[in-house]
């Protein structure tokens, strides 16, 4: 398909593709088997300047859009969603900043993550609020010029990892939705520690944490936005990083597609290669024409975003919903293609189902993303006096 | 500090087809790549660069497509790229090519520091290095796999052997061959990929070199291939290791195992 991108990102698709081939695709296993960071191809992707992708020129960055940053990540993922999601949730940490920072939060935060010198992470969720954000119980107490922190997060990629860390915290619990606030938190900061690596059945090389605040003392100035703004400024970035999800998706069903035929054209069983055989060919069919239609979807919400419209609230959660349930679906069917290979940890297959099904989950599941389309629909109908 | 960087074109597949007639590459239809060992020194002389400070420049002599390569060097962040190209270089054996490269070198004011790959992955004889600096009135060392500076003047260098390696400290100006062992050569950068799109890549002809046609190419080379053929595949070798005693009872053992002894 030819989705008419500009030479520049095509180029920058390219960079994206090279690293995924060259840097990820040769250890993408044995990062999966042994959970490591992928230090050396963060190293990789911060000398490619493809940290700076959404950061503005201004802080050193490319100041590219939501489509170019949909690119890398589908490129990235192709190869390797564990390796995609640590680059994915820098941006998710950058985002509140980027879009709710003063200049001077600005000025010193994002060139160093642009540079990649830098990781950001992003916390919100505890054991008490997933789905529902609202009963999160860390607390930011203001103390003269400071605020003090106590609560723990959960389940917080790039924790342990990253310098700086957004964070969502209660500042007035009776504002109800109005009581928290968004702020700045670096990892050298007292009061700040971090739990054991989780263990996860996918994307095992990313690194998922707890954050622990121990009367965490930042300086007031650390404050994102206004007092009572947190819950905007934590939807408004899901708002942008969730197409990143879809894209996520895309590459990694791409990926899978991509062993399917090759295993399907190599793998003879009744003299001839399974890919001759009528129900293969179908699975092959379905796969790719949902992996495009995926794509389309994604790549017009991206550009959507890009003409920066009002509000994007239900387009970016399609963005996200049909790209995931599609690459669970792909991946599942790649595992059955190749069938007993498929199953065996020396294909790739079976670790792309492990790593789809995240996708599903975070940055909200695929049910609170039907609820936000559907009351999206309600809303608009309503306005319409229908 | 000046640093020249030396890259060859060359075709990507390792599966040479020669032209029965000519001896020459048949390179219609392979893709054309940077000599893999030339990205090596080009990431050496980034990373002295970094140490260092000063300029990195890419220079190629080859046909025009070679101007390619440079271009695809600058995106790993070389500063600027001259190729030598001109039809009377064509044909040039290892002494015309060596002997063209360093008077290129010389045309641009020299360097203080010359970095080539080991070999050519083609013709892999890996004289133009070595040749270069001669022509140039350099000291060099070739199979380089660790260069330290000293100071701005004065270059460490480990030089890899069979087993082992020499340590050898170099005056700059120097010429230096190295080794894949050397690095691990970063990625091309996005900026410096925009960068290299619209740079301009000066192409020094044989008048802008000042030489004669019969220095440089067919007519400037002193060998010429008579016959290419694939070597004879080399026998198994092994290294034992142990006392005099058990290694002399050990090689009369295999030897009359073998039925030599
Ligand atoms: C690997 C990993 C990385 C993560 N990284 C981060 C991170 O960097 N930062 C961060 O803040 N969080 C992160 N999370 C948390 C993630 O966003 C949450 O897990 C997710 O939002 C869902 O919350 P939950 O797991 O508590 O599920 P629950 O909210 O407990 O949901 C359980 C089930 O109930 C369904 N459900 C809940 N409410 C409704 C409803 N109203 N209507 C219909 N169905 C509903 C859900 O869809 C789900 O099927 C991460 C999680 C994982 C597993
Ligand atoms: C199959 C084949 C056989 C050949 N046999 C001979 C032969 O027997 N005798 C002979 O004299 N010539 C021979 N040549 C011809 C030609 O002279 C060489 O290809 C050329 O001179 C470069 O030598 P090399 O490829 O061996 O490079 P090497 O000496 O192996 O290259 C070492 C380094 O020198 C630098 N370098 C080499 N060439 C260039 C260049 N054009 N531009 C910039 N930097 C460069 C690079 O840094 C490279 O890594 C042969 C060529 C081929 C393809």
């Amino acid at each position: 398909m030819n989705y008419l991108l500009t030479e520049e990102q095509q180029m920058l698709q390219e960079l994206a593709t090279q690293i995924a081939e060259e840097r990820i695709k040769p250890v993408r296993a044995e990062l999966d088997e042994e959970e490591r960071f992928p230090t050396e191809i963060v190293q990789d992707l911060a000398q490619s300047d493809l940290f700076g992708v959404i950061i503005p020129e201004a802080y050193g960055g490319l100041g590219l859009g939501c489509l170019e940053n949909c690119l890398v990540l589908e490129a990235l993922s192709r190869a390797c969603v564990g390796v995609a999601t640590t680059y994915a949730a820098s941006f998710l940490g950058a985002y509140p900043i980027l879009l709710f920072g003063s200049e001077a939060q600005k000025g010193q935060y994002l060139p160093e993550l642009a540079r990649g010198d830098k990781l950001a992470a992003f916390a919100l969720t505890e054991s008490q609020a997933g789905s529902d954000a609202g009963g999160i119980q860390t607390v930011a107490v203001k103390d003269g010029d400071d605020y003090v922190l106590d609560g723990t997060k959960q389940w917080i990629t790039n924790a342990g990892e990253a310098e700086t860390y957004t964070v969502i915290a209660i500042t007035d619990r009776a504002k109800g939705a109005r009581g928290a606030s968004a702020f700045i938190v670096e990892s050298s900061d007292t009061g700040i520690s971090f739990g054991k690596k989780e263990k996860k059945m996918g994307i095992r090389s990313s690194a998922t944490r707890e954050i622990i605040f121990q009367n965490c003392r930042i300086p007031a100035d650390r404050r994102l936005g206004k007092e009572g703004q947190g819950f905007i400024i934590a939807l408004k970035t899901l708002d942008y990083s969730r197409p990143g999800v879809g894209a996520l998706a895309v590459g990694l069903a791409q990926g899978a597609l991509e062993e399917s035929v090759h295993f399907a054209r190599q793998r003879h069983q009744f003299g001839t290669p399974i890919i001759s055989f009528q129900a293969i060919q179908h699975m092959l069919a379905d796969m790719a024409t949902e992996i495009e239609a995926a794509r389309a979807l994604l790549y017009a919400v991206a550009r959507y975003i890009d003409s920066q419209p009002k509000d994007f609230t239900k387009q970016s959660a399609m963005a996200k919903l049909f790209p995931t349930d599609v690459a669970m679906r792909v991946t599942t069917d790649a595992v059955q293609i190749l069938a007993g290979h498929g199953y065996m940890r020396e294909y790739p297959v079976e670790k792309m189902m492990r790593d789809a099904k995240i996708l599903q989950i975070f940055e909200g599941t695929n049910q609170i993303q039907r609820n936000i389309i559907g009351q999206a629909l309600n809303k608009e109908f309503s306005k319409k006096g229908k | 500090m000046k640093i020249i960087v030396c890259i060859k074109q060359v075709p990507e597949t390792q599966e040479i087809r020669l032209d029965p007639v000519t001896h020459t590459l048949l390179r219609e239809g392979v893709k054309s790549i940077i000599n893999p060992f030339d990205l090596y020194a080009l990431e050496e002389g980034l990373r002295a660069r970094e140490r260092q400070g000063g300029t990195v420049t890419v220079l190629s002599m080859g046909p025009p497509q070679a101007g390619d390569a440079l271009r695809e060097a600058l995106t790993y962040g070389a500063d600027d790229a001259v190729l030598l190209s001109d039809r009377a270089f064509a044909g040039a054996d290892t002494w015309a090519t060596a002997f063209t490269l360093a008077r290129g070198i010389t045309k641009l004011g020299g360097a203080d520091l010359i970095l080539c790959g080991k070999q050519a992955i083609d013709g892999d004889t890996a004289q133009v290095g070595p040749e270069m600096a001669a022509f140039l009135d350099l000291p060099y060392v070739a199979w380089a796999r660790k260069l330290t500076f000293v100071d701005s003047e004065v270059l460490q260098v480990e030089r890899l052997l069979d087993h082992g390696y020499d340590g050898i400290e170099v005056r700059l100006p120097a010429l230096i061959t190295v080794v894949k062992e050397i690095n691990e050569p970063r990625v091309p950068s996005f900026k410096a990929k925009l960068r290299a799109k619209s740079q301009k890549i000066p192409v020094l002809s044989l008048p802008d070199l000042e030489l004669e046609p019969d220095q440089v190419g067919l007519p400037g080379s002193f060998t010429q291939v008579v016959k290419v053929f694939p070597p004879p595949a080399r026998g198994a070798r092994e290294l034992w290791e142990g006392t005099p005693t058990e290694l002399a009872n050990r090689l009369w053992t295999r030897l009359q195992e073998l039925k030599i002894g």
